[in-house]
């Protein structure tokens, strides 16, 4: 995600003619203001720094839409938000705060379910419904993925609420992290095992000093 | 909100991939300042508004959107201007602050350059259009542009010869290194 470097011409320094990434930086959050003003930014992204890396945060007017690990490839996440919503995707913080500042209380222990609007227009059919049904599982908590179909009501298809949970576009926020194999082993996660297990942990941990 | 095409770029990487030309557009026909800034948002506003736009070279789309808008700011000085007893210049020069840093020195260089000359490099140095679609945008003819645009950079060799630049870009950014330095 840097600059393009500017033109190269052999005889004529081109750094001269430089601009500096600051005044471009200013530039383009002025944009995304203008953009935002006159209803033209569809989608807003920013990222932030976390304990499991960098995560992607993008949002429209209705509500957070993404939520994406490094691993994913933020401009390939980009590119398909690009294909499936729209184009018109800026670099901005102003609608991702909310969910920016709630993640940040979350990594530290002090939050533990998230009140952000959501855009899940990324989801639909009985992903959506599974998805719908995982803020449901408790903070500290853990399902299995059978007991999950049991609860969309549709206990065979334990393999669909797998899918559901691997594709889900609002990881954390929406906490697919909290289902398990029935046997208490990890399964998958888009972040990663590492990262899985450190949400666990942290869950766990953060439950385990609650005064009772 | 449709869905676009498949393919077309968020517009963040278009500015990301663009920008800086632009503004380097922007600065060469209207002076480095808050009139090259405008024109640089103005823009890339008009081309997110039509975004996702089928053309097969973005950045020269945006550099003939960038010379409308710095022909729109161009108009505005002009009705804002305080007319005077004194003949017009012959030739619009871009408004380049005097107390700018030595950053804007090597601008000031494309400032003193004839309007001709500078508008040629704007275009086709800066912006990479091709010399017929440049003397299209100016109204000249593609062999003037030519001429106009090897006047122009050999004008620009001369002068920043005389204000030697390192590789490091930062280097522009200490005034009194140069000014105190090479003036003949």
């Amino acid at each position: 995600m840097t600059a393009a470097p500017p033109p190269a011409d052999p005889t004529t320094p081109a750094s001269a003619f430089g601009v500096s990434d600051a005044e471009l930086a200013a530039l383009q959050a002025r944009l995304a203001d203008r953009a935002e003003a006159d209803g033209l930014l569809d989608i807003a992204y920013r990222t932030i720094d976390s304990p499991i890396g960098p995560l992607l945060l993008a949002a429209t007017e209705h509500g957070v839409l993404r939520v994406a690990f490094a691993g994913e490839g933020f401009d390939t996440v980009l590119q398909r938000l690009a294909d499936r919503v729209s184009a018109r995707i800026l670099a901005t913080p102003a609608r991702t705060d909310p969910v920016a500042r709630q993640l940040d209380e979350y990594f530290t222990g002090r939050r533990r379910s998230f009140d952000v609007r959501l855009d899940r227009r990324l989801s639909a059919g009985f992903r959506a419904a599974v998805q719908g049904l995982l803020p449901g599982v408790e903070y500290g908590r853990t399902v299995s993925y059978a007991e999950l179909a049991a609860r969309a009501g549709n206990p065979k298809a334990v393999r669909a609420v797998g899918t559901a949970c691997a594709t889900n576009p609002l990881p954390i926020v929406v906490p697919c992290h909290r289902v398990l194999r029935a046997d208490g082993s990890l399964g998958g996660y888009l972040g990663g095992p590492d990262t899985k297990r450190y949400l666990l942990d942290l869950e766990r941990t953060a439950t385990a000093e609650e005064p009772r | 909100m449709t869905p676009t095409p498949r393919g077309a770029p968020p517009f963040d990487e278009i500015v990301r991939r663009h920008g800086a030309t632009v503004l380097r557009v922007c600065r060469a026909v209207l002076g480095p300042g808050p009139d090259a800034d405008d024109a640089w948002s103005e823009t890339f506003l008009s081309a997110l508004r039509v975004w996702p736009a089928p053309v097969d070279n973005v950045e020269a789309w945006l550099v003939r959107i960038a010379h409308r808008k710095a022909i729109d700011v161009i108009r505005g000085r002009e009705r804002r201007a305080v007319p005077t007893a004194e003949p017009a210049p012959s030739e619009a020069r871009p408004a380049v602050d005097p107390a700018a840093d030595a950053t804007d020195e090597v601008w000031a260089a494309v400032a003193d350059l004839p309007e001709r000359q500078r508008l040629a490099v704007a275009y086709h140095w800066f912006g990479g259009l091709p010399h017929t679609e440049t003397a299209e945008l100016t109204g000249s003819t593609p062999a003037a542009v030519r001429r106009a645009a090897a006047d122009g950079l050999a004008t620009l060799r001369r002068v920043l010869a005389v204000h030697p630049t390192s590789d490091d870009p930062g280097a522009a950014q200490s005034p009194s290194s140069r000014r105190t330095g090479a003036h003949p």
